[in-house]
């Protein structure tokens, strides 16, 4: 593992990689604090970070696109399941390689409120809590942008699609104040959103049986929960939305709650797509 | 020892290794031999555990690789078809996350690395980057990072692929000497290739292997007798009154060549062979004949390899050998042949005559 971690921080160190990411993201925090502290006076420093989240939608996907991408078009893949290292260690070292390279900037920028506090009230502890849900929120996407970086061999691919899924992530709550909130649009929402995880399984499994197995199952389920209690749709969808937002916990860190379950859900996100980049990298060996 | 059993590997419904088992012992340069598609790469990504099978197993010196990855790869140095290179990258670099990966201690990797390197021959390229390298040097350092924490055994998918024939005669003698301190697999689709680097081969066509024996089992393997082949420029009657009066033929076939030379196949005994030989060219010069070329017909791998390869026709020892050299002063012999056939042409007493 170590091995891999080592190497992946070089590849990123001596390629551009890190460097415009923590160029990006540091813009982006410098622009906001200009905005939010300097201009607008306020003592948050926690501002500048919520308002510098956004700079994800276009940085990550740069950090993670080529990470198994790459090794794919290579074919490096192979030496790497010919060396005698497992899956999750060769996965489990990308991922903290890219965490790492993702973690300099904001250790630069960890500075930032140590230089506002000179000139007004600053309150440490919310600031470097919310520099904390920060760089979770940050390891979340991560997680999520190795995992779509390992079911392409395309880099603009990768980048692509990570891309759309950083804005629907970030857009999400956004969103969900306007999907329906009506007990029947949550069902429609909902099923259709089962229909594409059956869609998903059956492109990462080639198992047409489990794929419709499972999209039948819980479009069934799904529709007779409906039928039997349709109060329970109401307003379903758009809460369902809000609690997998992973912007919507760092903003939790913003507003100064240091919450324990949201680092549980930040970890069980980076696990369970870690868990889903194994699997697509196991299901090459096994096609 | 390298244990391959019952394995087989399906791509969707089409069987890309059809129950091919076999058994390598240690210190051994094994070739697999076959056209391309026929299942050569798909099996040894199997033995390197880079693809699971649907079937079978292979152990390496004791380890499962399916059940005991991790130790099983520990044996074992692989170079895919395509060396798995990061481009960015200095060989040297390369070379130093593999050992880490191959977990050799972090005092000898260094050490370590200046070995493969120079067993390689790649430490004047050792700090540019892979990407500007030849296809020769990519490939050496390919083979490189099989070698790290020498590994039993060395497993190379078509190394001489794609390569200059320098190039390809420099990797052949590389190989040739890891095979004194390794057990080396490597797959080709040339036959002299694997003829000339490997002890045994193994045939494998459509997923099947057709046959696994030393290369010279597998030329006596289909050539229990041996055949003489002649280029004269006697006439058909003429010889076959020679060749009457000699024992231990079984077998003659006449044929023309192009040149107007006659050209015969004299089957026997490998015995006989030696003895048959220098009565021949005694004979020819006693009616005064010449022999232009006279050679002991072996079936080669390539024979076998068609014939292996394509079961579908049945008959033998078809491809007949080039016969060039003769080509271009025999004009002359044949015109004047054809004009007096009877003309005496002074011929040497020696055993052969080349002009």
């Amino acid at each position: 593992m170590t091995a891999v971690f080592k190497h992946e921080l070089r590849l990123m160190f001596t390629g551009l990689t890190a460097y415009v990411y923590g160029a990006f993201t540091l813009i982006f925090i410098a622009v906001y604090m200009m905005y939010y502290n300097l201009t607008a006076g306020y003592a948050n420093f926690e501002f500048a970070l919520a308002g510098a989240s956004f700079a994800f939608i276009i940085t990550i996907p740069i950090l993670t696109m080529r990470i198994i991408a790459e090794e794919k078009k290579q074919k490096t893949d192979q030496l790497l399941y010919s060396l005698p290292i497992s899956t999750v260690q060769i996965v489990v070292g990308k991922f903290f390689a890219v965490v790492l390279a993702a973690v300099v900037p904001v250790l630069i920028a960890a500075a930032y409120p140590l230089v506002l506090s000179n000139y007004g009230n600053l309150y440490l502890p919310t600031s470097y809590g919310a520099m904390f849900g920060y760089v979770m929120t940050a390891a979340a996407l991560i997680a999520m942008g190795i995992f779509i970086s390992s079911i392409t061999e395309s880099q603009p691919m990768a980048a692509g699609i990570c891309f759309a899924v950083m804005v629907v992530n970030y857009y999400m709550v956004t969103l969900a104040e306007y999907a329906t909130s009506s007990a029947y649009g949550s069902l429609v929402a909902l099923v259709v959103i089962e229909v594409i995880i059956a869609f998903l399984i059956r492109h990462m499994t080639r198992n047409d049986i489990l794929a419709e197995g499972f999209g039948f199952a819980a479009a069934a389920v799904t529709i007779g929960l409906y039928f039997y209690h349709s109060e329970w749709f109401e307003g379903l969808f758009p809460e369902i939305l809000k609690n997998l937002s992973v912007y919507e916990r760092f903003y939790e860190f913003v507003d100064g709650i240091f919450d324990y379950t949201h680092v549980i859900y930040f970890i069980s996100v980076i696990v369970f797509f870690l868990f889903l980049t194994v699997q697509s990298l196991e299901k090459r060996r096994y096609n | 020892m390298i244990e391959v059993k019952n394995l087989t590997k399906y791509y969707g419904s089409h069987k890309a290794v059809d129950n091919i088992s076999f058994s390598i012992k240690d210190g051994t340069v094994c070739g697999f031999l076959g056209p391309n598609g026929a299942g050569k790469s798909t099996t040894m990504n199997i033995m390197t555990g880079c693809l699971s099978a649907t079937e079978g197993s292979v152990t390496i010196s004791g380890f499962d690789i399916f059940d005991h990855p991790i130790e099983a790869k520990r044996m074992i140095g692989y170079l895919p078809e395509q060396p798995p290179l990061y481009y960015e990258e200095t060989p040297r670099e390369y070379l130093r996350f593999v050992a880490e990966a191959k977990k050799i201690p972090g005092g000898k990797i260094w050490d370590e690395i200046e070995r493969v390197m120079k067993e390689t021959q790649i430490t004047e390229v050792a700090d540019r980057l892979i990407k500007n390298l030849s296809k020769g040097y990519k490939q050496r350092v390919g083979i490189a990072q099989t070698l790290l924490g020498s590994p039993k055994v060395i497993i190379l998918d078509e190394p001489t692929v794609g390569l200059d024939p320098i190039q390809v005669v420099e990797i052949r003698d590389l190989i040739k000497s890891l095979g004194r301190k390794h057990t080396v697999i490597l797959s080709s689709h040339i036959l002299s290739e694997v003829q000339n680097m490997c002890d045994e081969i193994l045939i494998i066509s459509k997923g099947k292997l057709i046959a696994y024996d030393t290369a010279e089992n597998l030329e006596k393997m289909f050539l229990p007798r041996s055949a003489i082949e002649m280029l004269t420029d006697a006439g058909k009657e003429e010889a076959e009154a020679v060749l009457a009066a000699i024992e231990g033929i079984d077998e003659v076939k006449y044929s023309r060549e192009e040149n107007g030379l006659l050209k015969i196949r004299i089957e026997t005994v490998p015995d006989k062979v030696p003895d048959i030989m220098r009565v021949l060219s005694l004979r020819f010069a006693e009616v005064k004949r010449a022999v232009l070329k006279m050679d002991i017909a072996k079936a080669n791998l390539e024979e076998i390899f068609i014939e292996l390869t394509n079961s579908d026709e049945p008959d033998k020892n078809t491809a007949g050998s080039p016969e060039g050299p003769a080509g271009v002063i025999s004009q002359e012999v044949l015109e004047e042949k054809a004009e007096e056939p009877e003309k005496e042409k002074p011929a040497s007493d020696g055993e052969e005559e080349k002009e």
